[in-house]
């Protein structure tokens, strides 16, 4: 069964000049442990597609499953812990909590899930830290004293802290020079080795060599 | 690191904001409390006086501007006159006061202090003895008030010594207990003497008032009515005061001050909620991107209400309690100055208002947070991310 899977989704933001019709009829289906680019002009719906992937957004009509769930069926609350526990998001514009240092930012989700800090959270933290290749020096940072780069790291540990099955990644290297960029696209790699589901927007072909597979999308219809 | 302590880094980044919105809280903390206070303290020492004057009737010779407290007035009574106010009066106790103002001498003290000359049996009657002896009515002695006895005590002034008044050597037999505040006399700085001798040494036979004590106090209406209308038949001879029914009366006035006194500390509260309300809605807009992200990665909607609400909690703890500290401090200086005794602040009722000014300033805080809180939670998490 894929762990995503869209069936004849539309998605329409009404606005006062005219209906805007972000997704037209896309169906789509993408397996467990994918690394998929999605490529296409900025205004085409790339974002929509991916926030409805991550039930941040629900679909005007058609059917959506993300991990074996119907996403039309669930009620804020539900979406909120399908997004908490099953996905991991990472932004082009990293969006780390400028109230919180590095650990804390990457702790976060995690004393969401489990409803409790301590030390086994900021163990499991320091650890994915590590993991995405950052020092434990920069852990009591705050975010905004971090580079780019080391960022986006942090952003990729807290998508990884609860062990999620799909990371979501919005061009993730959008805002980092090419050297950086690959880094984080090497890392990337290394998390869909490690059996994570990856679906990437990216308008930058040699992003998309990365992955398996490309869905190309233009005004709302796959191509 | 909980939605709590989210709160408090959010209040701390905006530490000036959270400073005025504290201060807003605090002064209506203060007014609610204070003013409470103020008109409890004023409450209980008018209630204190009503339970020792309820029973009195103090008939004063009328005056032509019809003058309600005694003493003031040029007119006298006469013997006669306090005859028929007794006559009036039938089995209740009739106590006739004349009064005086003179020099009294001791050692360095040198003041002058009132007289109330009454007859010898109705001294103890009237006046209760802290030390020494009451005067027979030929004695050339005095009493004198505690107060008095204690602005004296370094010349000597107590029980057993001599003093100069007005210019005559007497004796001070005793000392008066404290009395308080009254309406009939407050001879706690004063002297009391025997009539008869009062009446020669300064040569007069008529009194300034007369105090009826009413034995039961459910007949006090009708013993003022006998008095008044034997006396004041033709002319408005006398006015005769019911202290308790006055007392009755500027009791619920000070009860509706009390209200007014808090009415106007409420309001202040409200405005400080109002503004807690104003600084929390910007709170809100400015971290709507904040809030998008922490719902796109799992936060829920009620979670992001209670990081708010912990933030107006906090102001409105804040608040309450600097604001309960600063309302004992200022409830003690202003019943100090205002009413000159502490004690009453100590009473349960003084300190439930300032309980009830801290839960009014928290429950206000916490009420202005609702509506930004609930606001924040309903943001969409999509548009707020694509907020800049
Ligand atoms: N929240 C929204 N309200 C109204 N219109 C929206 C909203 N989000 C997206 N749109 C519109 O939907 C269309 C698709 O937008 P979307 O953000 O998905 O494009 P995109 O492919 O991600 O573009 P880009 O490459 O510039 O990020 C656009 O026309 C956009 O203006
Ligand atoms: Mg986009």
């Amino acid at each position: 069964m894929p762990i995503i899977s869209f069936k004849d989704v539309t998605k329409i933001y009404p606005l006062p000049a005219g209906d805007v019709r972000a997704l037209n009829h896309v169906s789509l289906e993408i397996e467990a442990g994918e690394f998929v680019s999605l490529m296409g002009p900025s205004g085409s719906g790339k974002t929509t597609l991916l926030n409805v992937m991550g039930s941040l957004d629900v679909p005007t009509s058609g059917e959506v499953y993300i991990n074996g769930a119907r996403i039309s069926v669930m009620d804020d609350d539900e979406l909120t812990h399908l997004r908490r526990d099953h996905i991991g998001f990472i932004f082009q514009h990293f969006n780390l909590i400028p109230l919180l240092s590095v650990v804390e930012n990457v702790e976060y989700p995690m004393i969401l899930k489990t409803k409790k800090g301590g030390r086994a959270c900021t163990k499991r933290a320091a650890e994915v830290l590590h993991a995405v290749g950052l020092e434990d020096e920069l852990f009591t940072h705050k975010s905004n004293e971090l580079s780019g780069g080391q960022q986006q790291r942090v952003a990729i540990a807290r998508a990884l802290v609860n062990d999620p099955a799909i990371l979501l990644a919005d061009e993730p290297t959008g805002n980092l020079d090419t050297k950086t960029g690959s880094g984080i696209m090497d890392l990337l790699v290394q998390m869909n080795e490690a059996g994570k589901t990856i679906v990437m927007v990216t308008h930058d072909p040699r992003m998309a060599e990365y992955s398996h597979r490309i869905i190309r999308i233009e005004d709302g219809v796959l191509i | 690191m909980t939605f709590f302590e989210f709160a408090k880094r959010n209040l701390k980044r905006h530490w000036v904001r959270t400073l005025l919105a504290v201060i807003g809280i605090v002064i209506g903390v203060v007014a609610i409390a204070t003013l409470g206070i103020l008109g409890n303290s004023i409450n209980l020492m008018v209630g204190d006086m009503v339970s020792d004057v309820g029973d009195t009737l103090v008939v004063t010779p009328a005056v032509s501007g019809g003058g309600m407290f005694g003493g003031v007035s040029g007119g006298k009574l006469s013997g006669r006159q306090v005859e028929d106010i007794a006559r009036a009066a039938g089995s209740n106790r009739v106590i006739p006061i004349a009064t005086a103002f003179d020099r009294l001498e001791t050692g360095n003290l040198d003041r002058g202090v009132q007289i109330y000359a009454m007859h010898a049996d109705d001294i103890p009657y009237l006046l209760e003895r802290e030390s020494g002896t009451f005067p027979k009515e030929t004695t050339a002695g005095i009493l004198i008030g505690k107060q008095l006895a204690e602005a004296g005590e370094k010349d000597g002034l107590r029980a057993g010594s001599r003093v100069q008044l007005g210019g005559e050597t007497v004796r001070v037999l005793g000392v008066l207990e404290e009395r308080g505040l009254s309406f009939d006399i407050n001879p706690d700085y004063a002297v009391v003497v025997p009539y008869r001798w009062f009446s020669d040494r300064y040569d007069r036979n008529d009194y300034d008032q007369v105090i009826v004590k009413v034995r039961d106090v459910r007949n006090i209406d009708s013993v003022r009515m006998d008095i008044e209308d034997r006396m004041n038949r033709r002319d408005r001879v006398v006015s005769v005061m019911d202290t308790g029914r006055i007392m009755e009366s500027i009791m619920s006035a000070y009860g509706q001050i009390t209200i007014f006194l808090m009415g106007i500390g409420a309001i202040s509260l409200i405005v400080a909620g109002v503004s807690i309300l104003n600084v929390m809605m910007m709170s809100v807009t400015e971290r709507i991107r904040e809030i998008g992200i922490l719902r796109s990665i799992g936060t829920l909607r009620s979670e992001v209400m209670r990081m708010f609400l912990y933030e107006a909690l906090i102001l409105g703890l804040m608040g309450a309690v600097i604001g309960g500290v600063l309302s004992f401090a200022g409830g003690l200086l202003m019943t100090a100055l205002f009413l000159e005794d502490t004690s009453y602040l100590f009473n349960l009722t003084s300190i439930m208002y300032i309980v009830f000014g801290m839960a009014f300033g928290i429950a206000t805080s916490v009420a202005s947070g609702i509506y930004p809180a609930w606001n924040a939670a309903q943001l969409n998490p999509i548009e707020a991310l694509r907020h800049e």
